[in-house]
């Protein structure tokens, strides 16, 4: 389905990013997974994907530093020969009472979470339009559809993400670069773990398909969007929320 | 000198699908070649790659004309 395709997948050592990458790699796409700072867990991601007949690489790289994208997408296009896919995951959360919320807080979300989509997806830009051919696929989240108490940091970079994936489509449609993004609800990683029981509770009964969501459901809309299948489709937000936001 | 205006013609001609005899020194990419703004990024990736050189964005944006391409590659060469 993705034979011979080269992905990136940013912030692929856990959670949503390494179901992404364990997804496209099982569907025949080379794999670069992108880490921050946990090497081996983005190590064991790799491991399992070349156990699984794979192929795949992990480049360390801070998204908030053009001088490390350059890197890692030379890196990339180096090792594959081409960059096909490249999708946005990586983000942090620093939640706070917006009274409480301390301007570096804001900051650093924003700079990972909005500037960081900016600078992989200019950095691949080049290397996609030489290929007319490319997809990108940015993970944004519902609550920048919806909003959320207690993440203003969070919610405005991606309602940016959403945002920005509109004019990025637009502006590279013509090289037959497609941007798309998905919504993930409430999905159980690392990331959610942290929420209480009360609040566990609480949006549970605000999902109409009354479950909680699993990585592996975003990482199969991610696969679709960077197939064939969605080759009518850009500048699109796909939400993956079990209808909690319509 | 001329042999770098050839080159830079060629890939012009190839990459916008223009005639060779409208491409001139004094010809501006986007009034006389309809060229788009980003037609003229992928020009000068082009250029990047045909001598071998990095043009920053801040030259690149000075880039409107023929003339300006081939004055600045071989200023460089």
């Amino acid at each position: 389905m993705l034979q011979q395709q080269a992905a990136l997948v940013t912030g692929a050592s856990r959670g949503i990013g390494r179901a992404i990458a364990m997804e496209l790699a099982s569907k025949g796409a080379k794999v670069a997974v992108n880490y921050a700072g946990s090497e081996d867990k983005a190590e064991a991601v790799v491991q399992e994907i070349i156990d699984q007949g794979g192929e795949a690489i992990k480049i360390q790289a801070d998204v908030t530093s053009e001088d490390d994208v350059k890197r890692m997408i030379k890196t990339v296009v180096d090792e594959f020969g081409s960059l096909d896919i490249l999708v946005n995951n990586a983000g942090i959360t620093k939640d706070n009472l917006l009274m409480r919320m301390k301007e570096e807080e804001f900051d650093s979300v924003i700079d990972t979470n909005l500037k960081g989509v900016f600078l992989c997806t200019k950095g691949v830009t080049r290397q996609m339009m030489k290929q007319k051919y490319g997809r990108i696929i940015n993970v944004a989240s519902i609550v920048g559809v919806s909003g959320n108490a207690g993440q203003a940091n969070y919610v405005a970079a991606k309602a940016g993400v959403i945002g920005m994936t509109k004019s990025n489509a637009k502006e590279l449609a013509s090289r037959n670069i497609q941007v798309n993004a998905v919504a993930p609800g409430y999905i159980t990683t690392d990331m959610t773990d942290s929420l209480t029981f009360e609040q566990r509770e609480q949006m549970l009964s605000l999902i109409p398909l009354n479950r909680l969501g699993e990585a592996a459901d975003v990482a199969r809309v991610v696969r679709f969007l960077a197939s064939e299948d969605a080759a009518y489709m850009t500048g699109q937000t796909l939400h993956v929320d079990g209808g909690m936001v319509m | 000198m001329a042999d770098t205006f050839d080159r830079v013609k060629q890939i012009i001609v190839d990459r916008l699908d223009v005639e060779e005899s409208k491409v001139t020194m004094e010809a501006s990419f986007k009034e006389d070649l309809e060229a788009d703004s980003l037609d003229v990024v992928e020009l000068v990736m082009e250029l990047e790659d045909e001598f071998d050189m990095e043009i920053s964005d801040e030259e690149a944006e000075k880039i409107n004309t023929v003339g300006d391409a081939v004055n600045y590659i071989n200023s460089v060469l």
